[in-house]
């Protein structure tokens, strides 16, 4: 038996690859053969990232014509043809807003079952499994794909990123140009406006594939100040609440919850966030759950491993002082 | 004007929910509720029929349509309340254990044999399903009825034909515009949803429902359900809850606390 081709989208591929990207493609090892595709030419690093887990081919799906592949359904229609070029097995993206639109409508046009959001994927036999978390991380589902070919988006931080034993030799670059059709092209892009990072929060990793977390809401009282000390003192990224956000204390992008990003991270840190159900359904399916609130009724103690009770003010800087002195003495250890 | 707002009946978040031993989400009458981001639809919907005033506002029509068992007709009922004009309920045993395709695909064909009665301006969808959370439906609706897709709204225009949406992602705007007839869904940041007031409460109760099954839609059982399913959840179980520690009260050294329990569980 042939090992199947596992087609993995990469988001970032024009740069680098971040864990996110690395991630998927230490999935695809454990899976079949991985295959690199991305809507933009890879960078040198990028390519040289790829050969190292392994991927000797990498497609480009592009667009006839001037048609960005920021519009859904044109994009969907070059992964189409990237698909049948590489007769994948298996498609996995992350899941961003825009690729689980896109993937949607790839699974649509060419026939294949689709799981959202899963927490990992695997094979069961010659069956495609995604393993989900639901209801803000109350219940674990198995969904089976029954057609042959499947497409998932997978959650960060589902595995460590690992290179296979073996590198590729060396990768072959091929670009597949699909002409879009007339309802793809119905839509044009009037305008894209790639946002600064949260609170100029330069050097910290994206909120949705960071390892750690720290959140603020209403109870930072608009000072996310020590909510980015202790970030940074993890090497984590910023979140907020649904109510920070509409207070303008922090940007739409930091906005954690069912209707804002989902993270998953390794520790997710809560400040001065009460708990409300919106919010843990962004933030449920995280390893641990630490929460830092002067209310000892708070909802999120309820879901927390481990919480104090206390001011920000006074608990959030005595930790990240804590975690640096701490960090500072391992690397003193291990110098 | 004729406008179609997809509905669905989910479970309350602030319930407990759960799933059959068939791998279906658990609905029941109880604990039953619109889904509260098809409210920021329904909204949008009405404020552009009650754009030209409460004289014009008859000529003009909100179709709710929602596809499910029985008590999926609460969310139609909840739309009604708000000022929606028409309900449609697609209901028919073959419809259990769709997946994301075979719902798009009723909802798509009850929008269609809409369609035989006028022409639609609009679909506007809400952004999620807080029980799914999949996000995909709007998309998979427009690529069934090949409509352009202007989702994930933050910010909605629609005049002279055209649809603009300005569109929040993860890290950029983008501004979209297309033709209408369109497949738009809206986020939670698009409007602030209206309270239902009195008179439409009551009138709401004993309002008629269309009522549709599969034959009236021309669709057959084959095409939804379980028997078109591309995926099937094959097991389902609840998560045992998390250890859970007492709170630490901080006395000056809650911060120390918090840093040690990261060190001592290997957490750095
Ligand atoms: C359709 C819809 C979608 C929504 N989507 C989201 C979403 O995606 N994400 C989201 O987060 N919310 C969302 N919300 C909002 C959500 O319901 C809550 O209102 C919100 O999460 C509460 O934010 P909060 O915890 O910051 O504020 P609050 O609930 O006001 O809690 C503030 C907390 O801070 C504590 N506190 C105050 N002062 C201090 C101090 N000095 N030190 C320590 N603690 C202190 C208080 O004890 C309290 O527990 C949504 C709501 C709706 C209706």
């Amino acid at each position: 038996m042939t090992t199947p081709n596992i087609l993995v989208l990469l988001d970032t591929a024009d740069t680098q690859l971040t864990s996110a990207g690395l991630e998927l493609l230490t999935l695809a090892n454990t899976l079949g053969t991985p295959v690199a595709v991305s809507f933009h030419e890879p960078s040198a690093t990028a390519l040289e990232q790829v050969r190292t887990y392994g991927v000797s081919r990498f497609l480009v799906a592009a667009l006839d014509g001037d048609i960005s592949p920021h519009i859904t359904p044109a994009a969907a229609e070059a992964l189409a043809g990237v698909v049948k070029e590489t007769t994948a097995r298996v498609v996995l993206a992350s899941p961003t807003f825009q690729n689980k639109e896109v993937v949607a409508r790839l699974a649509h046009a060419i026939g294949a079952g689709l799981v959202i959001d899963t927490v990992t994927v695997g094979f069961e036999g010659d069956d495609f499994v995604g393993y989900k978390r639901v209801f803000a991380g109350s219940w674990d589902i198995d969904c089976k794909v029954v057609t042959d070919v499947a497409v998932a988006t997978v959650r960060a931080n589902a595995v460590i990123p690992t290179p296979p034993a073996q590198p590729a030799a060396d990768v072959q670059v091929e670009t597949v140009t699909v002409t879009p059709s007339a309802l793809a092209t119905s839509v044009s892009l009037v305008s894209r406006t790639v946002h600064p990072p949260i609170h100029g929060g330069v050097g910290r990793p994206r909120l949705a594939e960071a390892p750690y977390v720290v959140a603020g809401g209403r109870g930072t009282l608009g000072d996310f100040s020590q909510v980015e000390e202790l970030a940074d003192a993890l090497g984590g990224a910023v979140g907020a609440t649904r109510d920070a956000v509409d207070e303008g204390w922090i940007e739409h992008d930091a906005q954690i919850g069912q209707t804002g990003v989902t993270v998953a991270p390794r520790v997710y840190i809560g400040a001065g966030i009460s708990g409300a159900p919106h919010h843990r359904g962004g933030m449920q399916a995280s390893g641990v759950i630490v929460s830092v609130n002067s209310d000892p009724d708070c909802p999120l103690f309820e879901i927390s491993d481990f919480a104090v009770v206390g001011e920000l003010q006074d608990v959030l800087p005595q930790a990240a002082a804590a975690i640096r002195e701490y960090k500072a003495s391992q690397g003193e250890a291990s110098a | 004007m004729r406008i179609v707002v997809p509905v669905k009946h989910v479970p309350d978040i602030h319930s407990d929910r759960s799933f059959t031993e068939e791998g279906r989400v658990a609905r029941g009458v109880e604990n039953g509720t619109l889904n509260e981001l098809d409210e920021n639809a329904i909204e949008c919907a009405l404020q552009l029929v009650e754009a030209a005033g409460p004289e014009h506002r008859a000529a003009h029509e909100v179709i709710v349509v929602t596809v499910g068992p029985t008590e999926a007709e609460g969310a139609l009922r909840k739309a009604f309340q708000l000022g929606a004009d028409t309900g449609v309920h697609v209901t028919d045993p073959a419809i259990g254990g769709s997946d994301v395709f075979g719902t798009a695909t009723a909802v798509a064909a009850a929008i269609r044999k809409l369609s035989e009665s006028g022409p639609i301006d609009l679909i506007i969808t809400g952004m999620a399903a807080l029980d799914g959370l999949g996000s995909v439906i709007p998309s998979l609706l427009a690529a069934e009825l090949e409509l352009p897709q202007l989702t994930l709204g933050t910010r909605f225009e629609f005049s002279d034909g055209m649809v603009e949406v300005t569109r929040e992602l993860d890290g950029v705007t983008e501004v979209i515009t297309a033709p209408a007839p369109a497949v738009v869904s809206v986020t939670d940041h698009v409007n602030t949803p209206r309270y239902p007031n009195f008179k439409l409460i009551m009138a709401a109760r004993t309002k008629e429902i269309i009522q549709w099954s599969l034959t009236d839609i021309a669709l057959n059982p084959n095409d939804v359900g379980e028997a078109a399913a591309r995926t099937h959840v094959v097991k389902s179980a609840p998560r045992p809850p998390r250890d859970i520690t007492p709170p630490v009260v901080d006395k000056g050294d809650g911060g120390l606390a918090l840093a040690r329990y990261l060190i001592d569980n290997d957490l750095i």
